[in-house]
């Protein structure tokens, strides 16, 4: 545990961040768990009882940020962190948030995935700072990950804005030495606000909405002016053959190359850390200074379409390179070879001898895989084996819709029980469409955590609508992906002992008339419930709640 | 002593790999020097293959190209062999130390692969790289008093290689810090792997001396 003393310390960039943030005074935390996000929460749990915050595991992203947009309007300092697809769950609030506008600081973290090491989709989160107008600041390492999230908070306020601030995997889970100051002592953060009345501001019906976004637009002219002035947007070298514009991790990997090939004299580099509103002058000036322009950015070509744009207004003849070039393109992250390739291509200089060597085929790339599988006694493999059993042949015409978790691992052999999947909470809804759309048999595997997130809205509606199908749920009792944060199911919170909500009763309270709990550990017991549960799921939305601890509780530390 | 290093580390889920990689940033960075370590989280970790990324001495980005990797750390050989012949992360110039003992992936159990023929494999690994070290980490770890500190006697070995920016003693102290409760098993296993390395590198020395 990070003692509370300013000193140098090895820090992930997602407990970097929640450091800066308290450094800021914080005083209000809220998230979803999500890779690469988790740790962020997870550090700020670890430290709220100690420095005095509110923070909690909100039941999903969009509950989250309604809270966090609540407490900054009452004037207290608030974040909400959650993973990239997260924001689309929460995107419905955080969009009007802009139009609100907010009183305390608001800094709302996604956290990105490129290359999808654990996610459905490698979505460029950068175009929701554009979509709905939010300041937006890229950390290219744990240190800057440090600084932005301090400086959002009076950025936020001096624009009365949210403030994005995106991540992504290579910032948030890569540890490097940060220097940390002090945090504020506990009487000195404000925790508890007061909501100064204001409905014809936060109350966001149309002829609120028109005079909002008219001002939405005027804080944004004051954020571009800022952007143009931020510490986060500068330039770098002198050389004046190419100039290289970049933000987030692909900046580090900018700086690796141009050490490598030795070409410092040979460019500048415009570094941009607050990338939205993006500083026109700066770059103005920039596109003037050199006869060609390199942009290195991962996923969207959001600045280099902004920046042919740009030259295109200004009538300058600058080259401008992107997407296409050596190893740049729109899929997966970026790395060394990617971004040396590209410049080497662009300088054309000689490429190192790997670079060429990529091409030969060889027969040692061929290695045997080692996909993730479940842990040896994960109760879900129970479950997934009992109901195997009690379906014998029938689990070759059963449609097995699964979710978000562990559990999306049945996917492989043998257990081969996933047929499709969207996002989370979508095992249930899709089980419904598929239920009247062909006359299969459907079961629905769903997680706790995940039944909570997103699965309850479509539970209402298969019942309303008479569907029929077998929702298993698997609850082990923990969020297990991502690192056993505790949901609504439990007796206890990140702070303390808490309510909590039974499944079964929340099940029951919707309407599910049939519901079983087992324990998976038993097979006799699990086989004769999925037995009867199969056949009642053929005349109403029946549900199976597997109950048994994840096999990892209490075995960390 | 260099002052730049890039230490790969890769292994399966569970091996400790990350946990020796934060170690050496931990380190270093108390002796003075940059540290950049990268990890991966979420599924990688569920007996999947995981790979780190150790880089000292002021360098920015946190993954390890192709070819880039000073040393190659290997905690189970199938490993070894993706980091230098499948994923190219060693040159000529690069130091590879391997364990040993094999762990059969699941593809291999359920007959979708094949096991590498080890001999043939490492043969291939030395004509790639500078210098090979094979260990038996694994039957250290147990001999040191756990086979959860399979990562210590690696790191053990790594130290033997005197590659790194810093003194073993200053390893043994961030060990003893880490992890007080452990420190005794862990220093033996650190020390066992160490020592391992260290005769091998004798043995191969003595001829031309």
């Amino acid at each position: 545990m990070p003692q509370l003393l300013a000193r140098k310390r090895l820090l992930l960039g997602n407990e970097a961040l929640a450091w800066g943030a308290l450094e800021a005074g914080l005083g209000f935390a809220t998230t979803y768990p999500g890779t690469p996000a988790s740790e962020i929460g997870d550090t700020l749990a670890r430290l709220a009882n100690e420095v005095g915050i509110y923070f909690e595991y909100s039941v999903n992203e969009k509950v989250a940020l309604e809270l966090a947009a609540a407490a900054a309007a009452s004037g207290v300092r608030a974040l909400v962190a959650m993973k990239h697809v997260g924001l689309n769950v929460a995107a419905d609030a955080f969009i009007s948030t802009l139009y609100t506008g907010t009183r305390a600081g608001l800094l709302v973290v996604t956290a990105d995935d490129p290359s999808m090491h654990s996610s459905q989709n490698e979505q460029d989160n950068r175009y929701y700072a554009y979509l709905a107008g939010a300041p937006l600041l890229e950390p290219s390492d744990p240190k800057e990950a440090y600084a932005m999230a301090k400086a959002a908070f009076p950025l936020s306020e001096e624009l009365d804005l949210p403030v994005l601030l995106r991540t992504t995997t290579r910032v948030a889970h890569t540890r490097a030495g940060v220097e940390v100051g002090e945090l504020p002592k506990p009487r000195e953060r404000k925790v508890q606000g007061h909501f100064a009345k204001d409905p014809f501001r936060f109350v966001i019906v149309p002829s609120v909405a028109r005079r909002a976004h008219k001002l939405l637009l005027e804080r944004q002219k004051r954020a571009e002016a800022l952007s143009e002035s931020s510490p986060f947007n500068s330039v770098l070298g002198e050389g004046e053959e190419l100039g290289i514009v970049t933000s987030g991790v692909s900046y580090a990997y900018v700086c690796d190359a141009i050490d490598e090939l030795g070409i410092w004299e040979r460019v500048r580099v415009l570094k941009l850390g607050m990338s939205h509103p993006l500083p026109r002058g700066l770059i103005s000036q920039f596109l003037r200074e050199v006869p060609r322009v390199l942009v290195v950015e991962e996923l969207e070509p959001l600045l280099e379409m902004a920046l042919r744009a740009q030259a295109q207004e200004l009538g300058l003849k600058v080259q401008i390179y992107g997407k296409g070039v050596g190893g740049l393109s729109r899929l997966y992250e970026y790395d060394p070879d990617r971004v040396r390739s590209a410049l080497a291509r662009v300088l054309s200089l000689e490429e190192k001898e790997a670079e060429q060597e990529r091409d030969e085929p060889s027969p040692w790339e061929r290695l045997p895989d080692r996909p993730p599988v479940l842990c040896p006694g994960c109760p879900h493999r129970a479950s997934y084996y009992a109901l195997k059993l009690a379906l014998g042949k029938e689990a070759e015409n059963t449609i097995f819709t699964t979710d978000i978790g562990c559990y999306t691992l049945g996917l492989l052999p043998p257990l081969s029980m996933a047929d499709h999947l969207l996002c989370m909470g979508s095992s249930v809804g899709t089980a419904g469409g598929f239920a009247k759309a062909t006359d299969q048999r459907v079961i629905a595997f769903i997680g706790d955590s995940t039944l909570f997130h997103a699965g309850l809205p479509a539970i209402v509606n298969a019942v309303h609508h008479g569907h029929k199908f077998l929702v298993v749920v698997l609850d082990n009792r923990t969020t297990a992906m991502t690192g056993h944060q505790p949901h609504p199911g439990l007796d206890f919170s990140a702070l303390g002992p808490a309510e909590p909500v039974p499944i079964e009763r929340l099940l029951s309270g919707c309407g599910v008339r049939k519901i079983h709990v087992i324990d998976p550990e038993d097979l006799h017991g699990a086989l004769l419930a999925f037995q009867e549960a199969l056949k009642e799921s053929e005349r109403e939305l029946t549900v199976v709640i597997s109950r048994h601890p994840c096999v990892l509780l209490g075995q960390e530390g | 002593m260099p002052e730049r290093l890039r230490i790969y580390i890769i292994g399966v889920g569970g091996q400790g790999t990350l946990t020796a990689a934060r170690l050496l940033g931990e380190v270093a960075l108390r002796h003075g020097l940059e540290a950049v370590v990268s990890e991966v989280h979420g599924m990688a970790q569920r007996g999947g293959i995981v790979e780190t990324g150790v880089k000292l001495g002021g360098y920015k980005g946190p993954i390890i190209g192709r070819g880039e990797a000073d040393v190659v750390l290997a905690f189970e050989p199938l490993e070894a062999l993706r980091g230098v012949l499948a994923l190219g992360k060693a040159s000529k110039k690069s130091w590879v130390l391997t364990n040993t003992h094999p762990i059969r992936p699941i593809t291999v159990s359920l007959k979708l692969g094949e096991y590498p023929d080890l001999e043939r494999a490492f043969a291939e690994v030395e004509r790639r790289v500078a210098r090979l070290i094979k260990l038996e980490a694994t039957a250290l770890a147990k001999e040191a008093g756990s086979p959860l500190s399979l990562n210590m006697v690696m790191l053990g070995a790594l130290a033997a290689t005197e590659l790194l920016p810093f003194p073993p003693a200053e390893l043994e102290e961030g060990i003893r810090a880490f992890a007080p409760r452990w420190a005794e098993v862990n220093l033996r296993a650190f020390r066992l792997g160490r020592a391992a390395v260290a005769q091998a590198l004798a043995e191969t020395r003595a001829p031309t001396e």
